[in-house]
């Protein structure tokens, strides 16, 4: 099953092709190197035996049998080792010259050539049988004609390179199925350790994270970004249950007191008036309840992007006058000083609802947290890396290490929950800032609340045509 | 001055297939003094709207048989004017272009206050019957001049912000009319979206310092959980 497996492994796969590919450019490399060593012996060997014996026979005709039989004689006492071997027959096929005894007993290859086995005396008294290769050639009259030469060595060395070719071609095969065994064995440990982690933590257990072999490699790279990933979605999961949590608690309070509410006045059976109060208080909690609803709606969808094609090119300067034109009367009303400044000419691509209705936000909170006699300002800079817009008040601020608390969803650090408001006011101010690519800073305000929004240098660029 | 057109009773014609909130929606038309019917499907709903026998559609944009933007799309193309009040779940801004595109003429998204739909639906029916090439709006004793952007009340001039004129400007345009904070906010600034503080209530507060001090009968009348209205009080009718 295990062996199965492996054999299955996309690596092992690989290693195929792979010794596949190397196994045949191996053999076509073997081959030509066999071509170009024994091929080119034998071509010698037969290219001289054949000049030789063109030669003789050209001697036979131009001056007959006695001197072709000197020849041969003076030929054969040259090479009584036989290394060459010559012989002349009559008509009834009996030696006439030449160091070979008799015609030997061996058929004609297709080529027409003999190859045959010859005794040879080697040094000392021993005798050896030894390969050898012959053309033949027929002459007027009957009389035939050998010429050869001995060519065991030769063979030996043909047979010597088939056998290292061989082997060489076996060891290749071998060890390439060992080493793709043995990678595919390395590469499947790896991914099956990813795979039980994996399935461990859809069963659950999602603190678990991949070890890492600490090689930096392909597989080190994969695990820290699955990692990552496995982070980012239990950061995400945490946000939920949070966000959760908090709806079940922001929703539940007012709908226990709306029933409870409707409980009590069915037991006392009140007047109609009393019943006129009470049925104009349960439409304001489940007003409070729907406006819960939309602004977490808003969030969702400013936070999903899908408004990008209502954007343009928004002046800062006209937004903000409008917004201050819009806010001034109520921080007039609650003694608060209000400012507003903005240099004209600066425009950023934005969704121009979304844009006011954040600023609209934060100036409700502005307006809602500082005390009488406090300041509320509403600017723009043109700052680096692009524009800002920054509202900043005298209220009580909120503490450094709560600034990135409160912009989550239904944070109030008032924890009774006791004032107005859903705690979504900063979560949609978040959003549409993503949305816009901007980033949204929480500052000391020395005192009181600085809240910017920073938009990226390209948010500034000359206006766009964009698709209504 | 007598205002009868606006005690009128509107005809609706609500189509949406959610039978029980349309049935809760005539119910309240009714009790408001109106007549209402209630077609659950995009076709019949057509077929109902092409009569003209109606002030106003309150039509739902996801219907069976014919969606609401193509309802709409069909039936301005035969010529007819009717308003129309979409009503949606889909909220986003390019939803609501797509709505009045296709010949809306306002826009509500669900869930809504009934009585953000009753300030609205009037407003469309009334629009019909009102002429809008005037120069001179007025109001009981308030005179207000598009041209010279004076505004007198029983002769005397008194002197307004260009916002607090605008304001004043809807107001005048629906007499008798509720215009709810929402709908204030959208024809006076150009905003789409609840404000979570009384903004509204602080300028409409300035305005009625400025028409209504110093004089017996206040014109600008607040309706409880649902906006403003310029009304005056029954005496002086």
């Amino acid at each position: 099953m295990r062996l199965k497996r492996l054999l299955e492994t996309s690596t092992f796969r690989l290693a195929l092709i792979y010794l596949a590919l190397f196994g045949v450019s191996a053999l076509a490399l073997l081959g030509f190197l066999y071509v170009a060593t024994a091929g080119v012996l034998e071509r010698q060997t037969a290219e001289t035996i054949q000049a030789e014996i063109t030669g003789l026979a050209e001697q036979y005709r131009a001056q007959g049998l006695v001197r072709l039989r000197q020849v041969i004689e003076r030929r054969s006492a040259a090479h009584p080792q036989r290394a060459s071997v010559y012989l002349l027959t009559d008509p009834a096929g009996r030696p006439m010259a030449g160091n070979l005894d008799r015609w030997p007993e061996a058929d004609p290859g297709p080529d027409g050539w003999l190859t045959f086995t010859v005794e040879v005396q080697v040094e000392g008294d021993g005798v050896e049988r030894r390969r050898a290769r012959a053309a033949t050639f027929g002459l007027t009259g009957g009389f035939r004609l050998l010429v050869g030469r001995e060519v065991e060595d030769r063979l030996q060395i043909q047979s010597l390179i088939k056998q290292g070719i061989g082997w060489g071609l076996a060891l290749t095969l071998l060890l390439g199925l060992a080493g793709g065994f043995l990678m595919s064995r390395g590469m499947l440990h790896r991914v099956d350790a990813i795979n039980r982690l994996t399935r461990q933590i859809m069963a659950g257990e999602l603190g678990q994270r991949i070890a890492l072999s600490g090689t930096r490699d392909e597989f080190d790279q994969l695990a820290a970004n699955l990692n990552a990933m496995l982070d980012q979605i239990e950061r995400l999961l945490q946000g939920m249950r949070q966000v959760t949590d908090n709806v079940a608690h922001d929703l539940r309070t007012p709908l226990n007191r709306l029933r409870t509410r409707l409980e009590i006045a069915l037991l006392a059976d009140p007047e109609p008036a009393e019943w006129r109060a009470l049925l104009e208080e349960t439409l304001a909690d489940a007003e409070k309840m729907i406006g819960t609803f939309n602004a977490l709606l808003e969030i969702a969808r400013a936070e999903a992007g899908s408004d990008r094609t209502a954007f343009g090119p928004v002046a800062l300067a006209a937004l903000t006058r409008d917004l201050a034109e819009l806010y001034a009367p109520l921080a007039e009303d609650r003694e608060i000083a209000f400012a507003c400044a903005c240099p004209p000419g600066i425009e950023v691509q934005a969704n121009r609802h979304l844009l006011a209705q954040a600023l609209a936000n934060l100036l409700d909170n502005a307006i809602k947290y500082t005390p009488s006699g406090g300041a509320v300002r509403l600017s723009v800079e043109n700052g680096a890396p692009g524009p800002a817009i920054t509202v900043a008040d005298t209220g009580p601020g909120v503490p450094a290490n709560e600034r990135e608390r409160v912009l989550e969803r239904f944070v109030r650090l008032d924890a009774t929950r006791s004032t107005s408001g859903n705690g979504l006011g900063l979560s949609l101010v978040q959003a549409v800032a993503r949305l816009h690519g901007a980033r949204l800073v929480l500052d000391d305000n020395h005192p009181g609340l600085a809240v910017r929004l920073e938009f990226p240098a390209a948010a500034a660029a000359a206006p766009q045509p964009v698709a209504a | 001055m007598a205002n009868l057109s606006y005690i009128r009773v509107m005809r609706a014609l609500i189509i949406e297939d959610d039978a029980e909130a349309a049935e809760y929606l005539a119910k309240g038309l009714r009790e408001s003094g109106h007549a209402a019917e209630v077609v659950g499907d995009g076709r019949d709903g057509l077929l109902h709207a092409a009569t003209g026998r109606f002030d106003v559609l309150i039509v739902d944009r996801m219907l069976p048989g014919l969606d609401g933007l193509s309802l709409v799309h069909h039936l301005r193309a035969t010529g007819q004017t009717t308003p129309v009040l979409f009503l949606s779940a889909l909220g986003e801004v390019d939803d609501r272009v797509k709505g009045l595109r296709a010949g809306g003429d306002d826009y509500l998204v669900k869930p809504y206050a009934f009585s953000e739909l009753l300030a609205r639906v009037e407003n469309l029916a009334r629009r019909r019957t009102t002429t809008p090439v005037a120069t001179k709006l007025a109001f009981a004793d308030l005179e207000l001049d598009l041209l010279s952007r004076k505004v007198t009340r029983a002769g005397r001039a008194i002197d307004l912000q260009p916002r607090e004129f605008q304001l004043l400007e809807v107001l005048l345009r629906h007499p008798g009319q509720v215009m709810t904070r929402t709908m204030l906010l959208e024809t006076v600034w150009d905003y789409h979206f609840d404000p979570q503080t009384n903004v509204i209530d602080v300028h409409i507060s300035r305005l009625r310092q400025k028409i209504d001090r110093g004089f017996d009968v206040p014109l600008i009348q607040t309706v409880r959980g649902a906006g403003y209205c310029l009304r005056a009080p029954e005496a002086s009718a």
